[in-house]
């Protein structure tokens, strides 16, 4: 499946009105995620969070960073396909251009994604930004 | 009599808030206690009517502060049943008290000694006695935990000798609600002349600590797990062995003389309090010990005794639910994996319906490996917790198997 893009995540996030569609709706993204396979989980691909665990593949396609990701907890791998919606496959401007924090207030999970939530999902937004900030240089 | 939790709960306005439109179920109370009007109180009368720094008695306020924050420290000594009041250090919290310790103890260890600590360690009653091991080549050892989640008590027995210098152990495991047999286990070290350290910060919440009847030399505990302040906690110490144990931080009221090449440290209990210390914090914290020592002891025992054995009768009939720490002496800590889901899920869908609870490896990470897991659920409960939140918090598991089916 076609991950949608981020613009298409906030106008499809809006128009559920109760919590449990929101959360599905998150949960059935991150299962549309490729994941990667248990040989590519290295120590050297994680990020740690002391309440789940995921991991980080990247590569420069063409002067584009795409990105593989997989989380062992399945609401954090939907939180990382909205990231993935927002990052995969872009520029390294246009990953350093996009203000992810008011993305995250517009699909009103802020509260998901601030530095004290130990899921690994700010450190993960941090690592795709050096790695922007790098292809620049 | 039974214990009114309604009139209890009016004072913790804490416990009025709507997460999301739904009323908080607060439980996690073992990462720490909510604080009732009386706590609140104290340390905002404090702020507003005498405030000044403490031992310094040049003007009133400083001589009522020092002597509302000594008379504090006189709270804390009776509660704990400590022999004087100059047992009582106050520290940050737990962490500093085991780090008061465990530095002293760097200073005598040597290599061959032996240091034992149990396989249910938080990591701050582990990395600190590490530590020391790794510093001075002294051997840690770690006594193992049967599959209930209770200490090998005949393992830890014959692990001690002549070379155990100190033993570490909780007296309630954070991670698996055990409540260790503190008395036997210090009596067993006691023969061999070791040292004996209690992490105390979940057993003092739980009421009935007598540090003389126990035996041991060092107990601590935090207050914020004890319905008072963050930052703010104690080291009780055996007299003798506080007197001449190595003093921590240096600097101002730790002192007696002091000259440019030398100084004579302090007495007790100043020699191991350096600087301006938690004032408000500590008067904080004597308020919140004399408003839990006022509760019916018998009372609030019985009803935590109840919410434990409605949450047991509850996970017994919920399908794929796997408790962690099944000791039969237990507080109301309840770990708990569900089958095909991750913790960390669990937590979002309970915090959507306004459950707070922990997730992840409850700062016991080589516990979690020992147990082959990475990591879990935790539930923890205290007095003002109801029947009818513990039945919502299973309601809202329910809730989360089916959405993470």
């Amino acid at each position: 499946m076609q991950l949608p893009s981020s613009q298409e995540i906030i106008d499809d996030l809006a128009f559920f009105d109760d919590w449990e569609q929101r959360y599905q709706y998150i949960i059935d993204l991150g299962k549309a995620l490729p994941g990667l396979p248990e040989e590519a989980r290295t120590p050297d691909c994680l990020v740690k969070g002391c309440q789940s665990q995921v991991w980080l593949v990247a590569r420069n396609h063409d002067g584009r960073l795409q990105f593989d990701v997989d989380s062992d907890a399945v609401i954090v791998q939907g939180l990382l396909a909205l990231v993935m919606a927002a990052y995969n496959d872009k520029t390294p401007k246009q990953i350093l251009d996009f203000d992810i924090d008011q993305y995250f207030q517009e699909l009103d999970l802020e509260r998901h994604i601030t530095p004290t939530r130990g899921n690994g999902l700010r450190a993960i937004v941090a690592k795709i930004n050096g790695l922007a900030r790098n292809a620049v240089h | 009599m039974s214990l009114d939790v309604t009139a209890l709960r009016q004072q913790f306005p804490i416990l009025k808030t709507q997460i999301d439109g739904k009323p908080l179920v607060y439980l996690d109370n073992a990462a720490t206690t909510q604080k009732p009007q009386a706590v609140i109180d104290a340390l905002v009368e404090f702020y507003t009517t005498c405030n000044a720094n403490v031992h310094r008695g040049s003007h009133y306020l400083s001589d009522e502060a020092t002597r509302r924050y000594e008379k504090a420290r006189t709270t804390v000594a009776s509660f704990i049943h400590a022999n004087a009041k100059e047992e009582v250090i106050w520290t940050s919290g737990t962490t500093e008290s085991l780090n008061i310790i465990a530095h002293g103890l760097a200073q005598q260890l040597q290599p061959g000694d032996e240091v034992l600590i149990t396989e249910m360690e938080h990591h701050a009653n582990l990395v600190t006695w590490q530590q020391a091991c790794i510093k001075t080549g002294a051997k840690l050892v770690v006594i193992p935990i049967n599959e209930a989640g209770e200490l090998e008590v005949a393992r830890f027995e014959a692990a001690l000798n002549t070379q155990t210098r100190l033993v570490a152990f909780p007296h309630v495991s954070n991670a698996l609600g055990t409540i260790n047999p503190i008395n036997e286990l210090t009596a067993m070290a006691k023969k061999v002349g070791a040292l004996v350290s209690i992490d105390g910060a979940q057993g003092i919440a739980h009421g009935g600590v007598d540090v003389q009847a126990i035996g041991c030399d060092f107990y601590s505990f935090s207050g914020h797990k004890l319905f008072g302040p963050t930052g703010i906690g104690c080291l009780w110490g055996r007299q003798q062995v506080l007197e001449d144990w190595p003093v921590w931080q240096t600097g101002g009221e730790m002192i007696a003389d002091v000259e440019y090449q030398n100084t004579t440290f302090g007495a007790l209990p100043n020699r191991l309090e350096a600087g301006t210390p938690n004032i408000a914090g500590a008067i904080g914290m004597a308020a919140a010990i004399d408003w839990f020592a006022a509760l019916d002891q018998h009372a609030i025992q019985t009803h935590e005794k109840a919410l434990l054995a409605r949450a047991n009768e509850l996970a017994a009939d919920m399908p794929g639910m796997r408790l962690i720490g099944t000791a039969k002496h237990k507080v109301g800590i309840m770990s708990f994996l569900l089958d095909g889901t991750h913790p960390a899920d669990i937590g979002f869908i309970l915090d959507r319906q306004g459950i707070a609870i922990r997730t992840g490896d409850n700062c016991a990470q080589p516990l979690m490996k020992r147990l082959k897991i990475p990591g879990t659920a935790r539930a923890s409960f205290s007095i003002y917790n109801t029947i009818e939140e513990v039945e919502a918090f299973f309601n809202a598991l329910k809730k989360a198997q089916t959405m993470l089916a």
